[in-house]
């Protein structure tokens, strides 16, 4: 076992023009393990994924350590940046409709990943991209290889998706609402694709979501933000046990299968969350 | 103020002859008089288009839908609006970014030509707990929780019978959805509306609803009662997928 893949020391981040600090001193650490973000909208948890790959231009970003691997994130230059950004780290977005391109053939823009980023011929792509298409269980890769974004499922696409992200064999993937476009049926499916994936390749994932229920199934551990800040970091089977006002508010808002049809208990938003820090 | 809805038969098809492609094959269903009742599937199933062909945004269909007993296509524009409305998905889309919500509110009320707008404006905004002097603001300046209140009312001034909701609160985050959903629920107790609710979410059914159907390709594979949701009673296959996978999602058996 390696040090922490990721290592996050007081991340502050602030939008160009902005009065306030969208993202206030986030820490943490990462290992080769699974890690979720969740928070409601505008709480900083994507901010903090964009910042990690550099896709933040405009803002200011500050922080004690930033450092992936060998890496400091900090002071890599963009030239330097492009031999991690898709390489070392990639991200995988939330709707395949709008991340795709849509007047390109799916293979080709998987193949892009590796002809981007290898010494490699079309025709070596070519073979890597059909494996990849196999490895994320697209029954038919020949056939998916040459069809155009619109011609496949929304399941399909973020299936695409994650073989473009994972062809380069990166250390640390994020994936930021991977699944909140996609059907039910189709999520449990794409989510234990790249679940497998992920385990067997011991890549670092970090699950950007707003969803708990999928943080508690498919994470190791959490962190929850609120306005900018980590309010609680938890172990994810152990949410239930969650100590932040903020935290159980959100796990007792949500309705639940075979729950009581009381009125869902609503979130009494403290202005002292705003300030306070996770142990 | 409560009323059935009934469904006959409803379908469209596009084209003619041996190339006609239907898009919707038959849907039949009824709704008795203040039952909340759910239309599940994954997209593209249809569910929303049921939905816009009730309150006749879309007006391509063949069949019958009877409200409170009348044909929603024989009855004048008038009156078939202050039987039904309808609350859209995205909050963000449907309120105009230029319209204040006094004039958002003010709209339906001239065009019907009811008096007393303004007291009954401040009440819509009332029950729909939001603070009178929002009156004078725009969408820019809410939240999205407070936008689909804002579509709530809307939807409440001409006290319709029947609340069409396609996804209230797919677009809101779950402490907002909280709020929404209590305030949908308290609104059925006090005025005994009839909702048809989409949504994909079946832990939102089963808060929700009395009874769900469940829609693939245009058709209803099977309508089944709330109750059914927890120890996965459907019997048609798809449905059995469908709310097994929910189940899973929501960690239901994973031990």
């Amino acid at each position: 076992m390696q040090g922490p893949i990721l290592d996050v020391k007081n991340l502050s981040i602030r939008y160009h023009g902005a009065s306030a600090d969208a993202v206030r001193k986030v820490s943490f650490t990462l290992g080769r393990e699974r890690l979720g973000i969740v928070g409601e909208s505008g709480s900083g948890k994507s901010t903090v994924g964009r910042a990690l790959l550099r896709l933040l231009p405009g803002a200011t970003i500050t922080a004690d350590t930033l450092r992936f691997e060998d890496a400091d994130l900090l002071a890599l230059s963009e030239r330097e940046m492009l031999k991690v950004r898709g390489r070392r780290m990639s991200m995988i977005l939330q709707d395949p409709k709008f991340s795709l391109n849509p007047i390109r053939r799916v293979g080709q823009q998987v193949a892009e990943t590796c002809l981007r980023h290898f010494p490699v011929s079309r025709a070596e792509a070519r073979v890597k991209t059909l494996e990849m298409l196999a490895a994320v269980k697209i029954r038919d890769p020949e056939r998916v290889h040459d069809l155009y974004p619109h011609e496949i499922s929304g399941g399909m696409g973020q299936r695409v998706m994650i073989a473009m992200m994972l062809l380069a064999d990166p250390d640390l993937v994020i994936a930021d609402e991977p699944t909140s476009a996609l059907d039910v049926t189709v999520r449990l499916q794409v989510l234990n694709i790249l679940d497998a994936l992920v385990r067997d390749r011991g890549i670092g994932l970090i699950m950007i979501s707003h969803d708990l229920n999928l943080v508690r199934n498919f994470c190791d551990r959490v962190l929850i933000m609120y306005a900018g800040r980590v309010v609680e970091t938890l172990d994810a089977r152990d949410m239930d046990a969650a100590r932040h006002p903020y935290t159980r508010g959100l796990l007792a808002a949500q309705p639940r299968i075979g729950g009581s049809r009381a009125p869902l208990a609503v979130l009494d938003r403290r202005p002292e969350w705003q300030e306070e820090m996770a142990p | 103020m409560t009323a059935p809805v009934d469904i006959q038969n409803l379908s469209i098809t596009f084209g003619t002859g041996p190339g006609a492609v239907k898009v919707l094959p038959s849907v039949s269903f009824a709704v008795a008089a203040g039952e909340c009742f759910g239309l599940v599937g994954e997209s593209g199933s249809g569910k929303s288009t049921v939905l816009r062909c009730v309150s006749l945004l879309t007006d391509i269909w063949t069949g019958t839908v009877k409200i409170a007993g009348k044909d929603v296509r024989s009855l004048p524009l008038r009156e078939r609006c202050r039987l039904v409305q309808m609350v859209f998905q995205d909050p963000y889309g449907s309120l105009h970014p230029r319209q204040s919500v006094r004039t958002v509110l003010s709209e339906p009320l001239r065009i019907h030509g009811i008096g007393d707008r303004d007291a009954r404006m401040r009440q819509a905004l009332v029950d729909v707990g939001l603070p009178v002097d929002f009156l004078d603001r725009f969408p820019h300046q809410l939240s999205g929780g407070q936008r689909q209140r804002v579509a709530i009312a809307r939807a409440l001034i001409l006290e319709p019978s029947v609340l069409l909701l396609d996804e209230p609160t797919s677009a809101l985050d779950v402490s907002v959805q909280a709020e929404i959903l209590n305030l949908l629920a308290r609104l059925r107790e006090l005025r005994g509306f009839t909702y048809i609710m989409v949504t994909h979410d079946l832990a939102v059914v089963d808060h929700m609803c009395d009874r769900f159907a469940v829609m693939q390709h245009g058709t209803i594979t099977e309508t089944l009662p709330r109750a059914a949701i927890a120890g996965n009673l459907a019997t048609h296959p798809y449905a059995r997928e469908l709310i097994g996978a929910s189940l899973e999602y929501e960690g239901h058996g994973r031990g």
